[in-house]
């Protein structure tokens, strides 16, 4: 099982991103849940989301306290959140950011820009960058779903192209 | 279809393909997407409905009881509070023999304020003479909610259903649905003592007391009727889709020396802490209580038990351990955990296992620690 968290703040779609995870991974053949966790949340509150991709059927329904994969949708999040705290040995950490982690310590650290990518194809709501389907193609680079159901998951749920060609840049703009 | 959805989203897909005549309902966290979902089928012509958006929990319920004995398929959906609120109607419904069916999305009950999952808010309604099923999936969400049309409205049952499933924990994540053609599954909705202009009679009239306690005991008739009923459409069900239910959902029972008893997520979740004390020598086993009224027969002899209740009974104790107790003459170890969302992992219920101290009561993490 593949357990990944999702760190977000309200407003900037992290629990679209896990429903979107789950259900590109479901579109692969694979079983998958995505559970986000609903707190007191308002917009710019940090929260978190859990999305669990298994070739079996999955029973778990507690929250991911050793996941395999760190998102961190806002990398200010990281100020007051320990965003690393459980992470597995070998484990993951995704960062929306142009720059690198400074202190990896050993974990595989990898970023994009997603923000920058929603804003070069002016997906913004509300004033905030739609960051949830480009963090999908970077996903999908990393080999946790594949592109062609990242774009059938987002054409499922969003009848607006430029979601896809979010995700296909941030696709080709993560080096692994 | 083959498709993924929430716990709402898959009640909202069972009721499109019940076809209730009626809808009534009032928003409440976690059920509100449930009745936005239908009200949304009801708006773009996907079902034919009448779609009625009442002030209150108590009228949603009341408008249910107009309907249905009217003649007509009714479902409404609630949780906690709202259910509550609703209390007096509920226990009208069972009395007045309506086959409504009702999705409760199980939430703590304030104060404190608490939006998260607890099974106090169905087990409130236990006397009511509603039949009460849990889930503990997305699909079983679906399932039991078609299933609950059949079994309520056969003439042998006729009384309330009432699907429970646990809020967030189940209401808000997503996990594979496969919806199903469900044909003639369902025969058009009779209802026989149905309000009939060309035959006028009397609807809750004053009654005395000889005729009230047999109306009392047809009640119990029945709901011990429902019990194979249950069973038959159960069986129906999965002769037609595939999909197999029972009063329990047993996991590596046959040979456990232990078995953990839940109901709802946790009951799954706890499959998961089978398999780890499986890999450690210990014969475990997991028993999943789906149906809780009518309450089924439960083969736990020469076992110990191990209950875990996300409900309470001031004063008496968890109301799965007692309702073992008194069925199985078992003493369980009473686990109290999960009120209010509390997180349980699957690793917590492997210790209640390795710890049970059967006969004891234990507030997970609160009175105790295990």
């Amino acid at each position: 099982m593949y357990e990944i968290r999702i760190h977000s703040r309200g407003g900037q779609g992290g629990v679209t991103a896990a429903k979107l995870l789950a259900l590109a991974a479901f579109r692969d053949g694979k079983h998958a849940t995505a559970c986000p966790f609903y707190g007191a949340e308002r917009r710019g509150a940090p929260v978190v989301s859990f999305v669990r991709i298994d070739d079996q059927p999955i029973k778990v329904y507690s929250q991911i306290h050793e996941p395999d994969l760190v998102i961190v949708l806002d990398t200010s999040i990281m100020d007051v959140v320990d965003v690393l705290q459980g992470l597995k040995d070998g484990g993951t950490v995704f960062l929306n950011s142009a720059h690198a982690l400074e202190e990896c310590n050993g974990t595989c650290c990898r970023h994009v820009d997603l923000t920058g990518i929603a804003l070069a194809q002016d997906l913004v709501v509300a004033g905030s960058p739609i960051l949830n389907t480009p963090v999908l193609g970077a996903l999908a680079k990393m080999g946790i779903v594949t592109l062609p159901s990242v774009e059938q998951a987002i054409q499922e749920m969003f009848a607006d192209e430029r979601n896809v060609k979010a995700a296909k840049a941030a696709y080709e703009e993560l080096k692994v | 279809m083959l498709t993924i959805a929430t716990g709402n989203k898959a009640v909202a897909a069972a009721v499109k393909a019940a076809r209730p005549g009626v809808i009534a309902a009032y928003p409440i966290t976690p059920q509100t997407e449930i009745v936005e979902q239908i009200a949304d089928y009801v708006t773009d012509g996907d079902l034919e409905s009448r779609y009625i958006p009442v002030e209150s929990e108590h009228s949603a319920m009341a408008a249910c009881i107009g309907a249905s004995a009217g003649g007509v398929r009714t479902f409404t959906a609630t949780s906690s509070h709202g259910l509550l609120y609703m209390h007096e109607m509920v226990h009208w419904a069972a009395g007045a023999r309506l086959p409504i069916v009702m999705a409760n999305v199980n939430r703590a009950l304030g104060p404190g304020w608490n939006t998260w999952a607890e099974h106090t808010d169905a087990f409130s309604q236990r006397d009511t003479g509603w039949l009460q099923v849990f889930v503990g999936t997305v699909q079983e969400a679906y399932d039991a909610t078609l299933m609950a049309f059949k079994i309520a409205e056969n003439e042998r049952v006729l009384l309330p259903v009432m699907v429970n499933q646990d809020g967030f924990a189940l209401s808000h994540i997503m996990q594979s649905l496969e919806t199903v053609e469900i044909g003639d599954f369902l025969p058009p909705f009779h209802l026989p003592h149905a309000i009939d202009t060309e035959n006028p009679c009397g609807y809750g009239p004053m009654t005395g007391p000889a005729d009230y306690f047999r109306f009392r005991w047809d009640i119990e008739r029945s709901m011990r009727d429902a019990r194979g009923v249950i069973a038959d459409v159960e069986r129906e069900f999965a002769e037609r889709f595939g999909r197999t239910y029972g009063p329990t959902e047993d996991y590596r029972c046959e040979d456990a020396d232990v078995v953990v008893v839940a109901v709802g997520t946790l009951g799954k979740e706890a499959e998961m802490a089978i398999d780890r004390l499986r890999d450690e020598g210990v014969k475990a086993g997991s028993m999943r209580l789906r149906w809780f009224r009518p309450f089924p027969d439960l083969d736990l002899s020469g076992r110990d038990v191990v209950v875990i209740d996300r409900d309470y009974s001031f004063g008496f104790g968890g109301v799965v351990a007692h309702s073992i107790r008194s069925k199985t003459g078992i003493e369980p170890y009473s686990v109290i955990a999960g009120l209010g969302g509390q997180e349980v992992t699957y690793n917590d219920i492997a210790d209640f296992v390795r710890n049970r101290r059967p006969g004891e009561e234990t507030w997970f993490g609160v009175s105790d620690h295990v």
